[in-house]
């Protein structure tokens, strides 16, 4: 197009200012400069792609980074620093694992399940072993960045989305076991969720074709409705640890936990503005609701917290963050700084409420709240998402057209909890099932001797903290 | 020669080392301990879930000393680790039959 414009415009100077003695003497010369100055607009053309390219690629590799820095260290020392002693290596191995067996699992047939051409539940086999993954862009999902930088970027949230699982069932699971239901799990929960939320065809993609379009741009259903309801699943499933409630669990270390919050929220950074899968005003979009969620909703769990207690923790502070950074999640490249506000404030409160109340009212031993945080968190995000998304930031329904409830789209809300009930649904069901045939195959839980000498010995054969070296 | 068990709080622990190096007692063991003596502990709350924590960290001092020694090494202590609130601490006095150092099989009050 532009490219027709400017031979336009010189030919039409060609004719009226220089006019007819160039013509009737010299036609060569001027063909040359034609094909020189076309020559250079198609140069130009390729530079400017090649620059965007670089400048998005940059960003989308800091953020696959970012991401996989929520995992190791982030999660693992937000979850060790939780549990007792003698089992925080087995709860950072837990983590751990994800990132080598997902990895691993992700190039040869996981992504391709996810974002390969399939029917509206999962994706087919043709990028099985990563066939077809290159380094050229597939516009269908990232114009301008390698595929292999959208497929290792997708790759990290297939790590950190199982190792969330992990805080349900701590310091109870066998290490064997625990491998066998996450790879199940990355298979058959993962990626089907993730395909139909964000693959092309999938059933509730918002942006390629999807029959229910489900705003989701972060991953409030993919990542953490899964995680947190499998969680729950999990922990109901396995039991209690032993001698909960009676007993005192109490984190040993709330330092770990705050170094690993506090590298979550900056992770986060790259998980919410990185789904932008560029470096644009998106992505500062994002960028800026996530960092506003977090915070509104540190100082309304705090806030919660104190009027309860009379003190506001240092647990609750980043508990409250990470709360906010999971219902931010699905809305952050949607809505407006002050709307992530208000979804940060709701996001803190509720998932206190979920923490505290509900989880004592029931007795499950959801023993580092993945389903408090995660499954509460991200179900009300993903309705908040509906409520509150629009199309000043995100014409993701075309240009003016109504993009959530406020803004006049009521039917974007029913469009959410269908998402959102899906993602519950194959949650509950897949996890079950998975759950079933690995405690027939293997069982699922240490023995109570195990369970008491701790997993860092029993799984490991090794102790965080020695005494006497 | 006796043995001088002080449990303090912790955070008096450098002035009563200090007190007596003072007073010219050259060696000492510490150990990092829990308990409680009358003091009750205190509640933490984690998400929620309350516990209570009855067992304090303390540090445990221990000295042995000549007969001379004790009571001057008393004094030493209780001055420089009292705050006069609960929770300070307790002193227990034992009587040692034989000490032996290690290096040289040195035995009595030279080996102290």
């Amino acid at each position: 197009m532009r490219v027709a414009v400017v031979k336009v415009f010189l030919a039409l100077l060609l004719f009226l200012g220089v006019g007819g003695s160039i013509l009737a003497q010299a036609p060569a010369p001027q063909a040359e400069r034609l094909a020189t100055l076309e020559k250079q607009t198609a140069d130009n053309t390729t530079a400017i792609a090649a620059a965007q390219t670089s400048g998005d690629n940059a960003w989308m590799l800091v953020s696959a980074a970012l991401v996989l820095m929520m995992s190791g260290p982030g999660l693992a020392l937000f979850y060790g620093g939780l549990v007792r002693k003698k089992n925080v290596l087995g709860t950072m191995m837990q983590t751990f694992a994800m990132m080598a067996m997902v990895t691993v699992l992700w190039g040869l047939v996981s992504y391709s399940l996810a974002f390969g051409e399939g029917n509206v539940f999962i994706g087919g086999f043709q990028n099985v072993f990563l066939h077809g993954v290159g380094l050229t862009p597939d516009p269908k999902y990232a114009a301008t960045i390698p595929l292999q930088t959208f497929m290792i970027y997708q790759m990290m949230f297939a790590i950190i989305t199982p190792a969330l699982i992990t805080g349900a069932f701590a310091e109870r699971m066998k290490f064997s076991s625990m491998l066998v239901f996450m790879l199940l799990w990355t298979l058959f929960i993962y990626s089907p969720m993730a395909h139909m939320v964000w693959g092309k065809g999938g059933l509730l993609n918002a942006a390629l074709g999807g029959r229910i379009p489900c705003l989701d741009f972060a991953g409030g259903t993919v990542v953490h409705v899964t995680s947190g309801v499998s969680a729950l699943v999990t922990a109901i499933y396995l039991g209690k640890r032993l001698g909960y409630p009676k007993e005192p669990m109490p984190p040993h270390s709330v330092v770990l936990s705050f170094i690993g919050a506090c590298l979550l929220w900056v992770g986060w950074f790259g998980f919410n503005a990185g789904s932008a899968l560029s470096a644009g005003t998106l992505a500062t979009s994002a960028f800026v609701a996530t960092h506003f969620g977090a915070a509104a909703a540190a100082i309304s769990w705090s806030a919660a917290e104190w009027m309860r207690q009379g003190k506001a923790s240092a647990l609750g502070a980043i508990s409250g963050a990470v709360a906010g950074l999971v219902a931010i999640t699905p809305a952050a490249g949607f809505v407006t700084p002050m709307s992530a506000i208000w979804i940060g404030l709701i996001a803190g409160a509720f998932c206190y409420f979920m923490v505290v109340k509900v989880k004592a009212l029931f007795g499950y031993d959801d023993s580092l709240d993945a389903f408090g945080v995660h499954g509460a968190g991200g179900t009300l995000g993903a309705i908040l998402t509906g409520i509150f998304a629009n199309s000043s930031i995100n014409p993701i329904f075309g240009a003016g057209k109504a993009t959530g409830m406020l803004e006049g789209n009521g039917r974007q809300l029913l469009n959410q909890f269908a998402g959102v009930a899906i993602a519950w649904t194959i949650s509950i069901v897949g996890t079950l099932v998975i759950l079933f045939v690995v405690d027939k195959l293997m069982g699922l839980r240490v023995s109570e001797d195990h369970e008491r000498d701790g997993l860092d010995l029993s799984q490991h054969g090794e102790e965080g903290y020695d005494w006497a070296h | 020669m006796q043995k001088i068990e002080a449990v303090i709080q912790p955070s008096k622990l450098d002035s009563v080392k200090d007190a007596l190096v003072e007073i010219g007692v050259n060696g000492m063991t510490i150990l990092e301990a829990r308990g409680h003596g009358r003091q009750k502990g205190h509640t933490e709350v984690y998400r929620g879930r309350e516990y209570a924590v009855d067992l304090l960290p303390k540090v445990k001092l221990e000295i042995v000393v000549t007969d001379e020694m004790v009571d001057s090494a008393v004094n030493a202590i209780i001055a420089a680790a009292r705050t006069g609130t609960i929770g300070d601490g307790k002193i227990f006095i034992s009587k040692i039959d034989e000490a032996i150092r290690i290096r040289n099989d040195e035995r009595g009050e030279i080996a102290l």
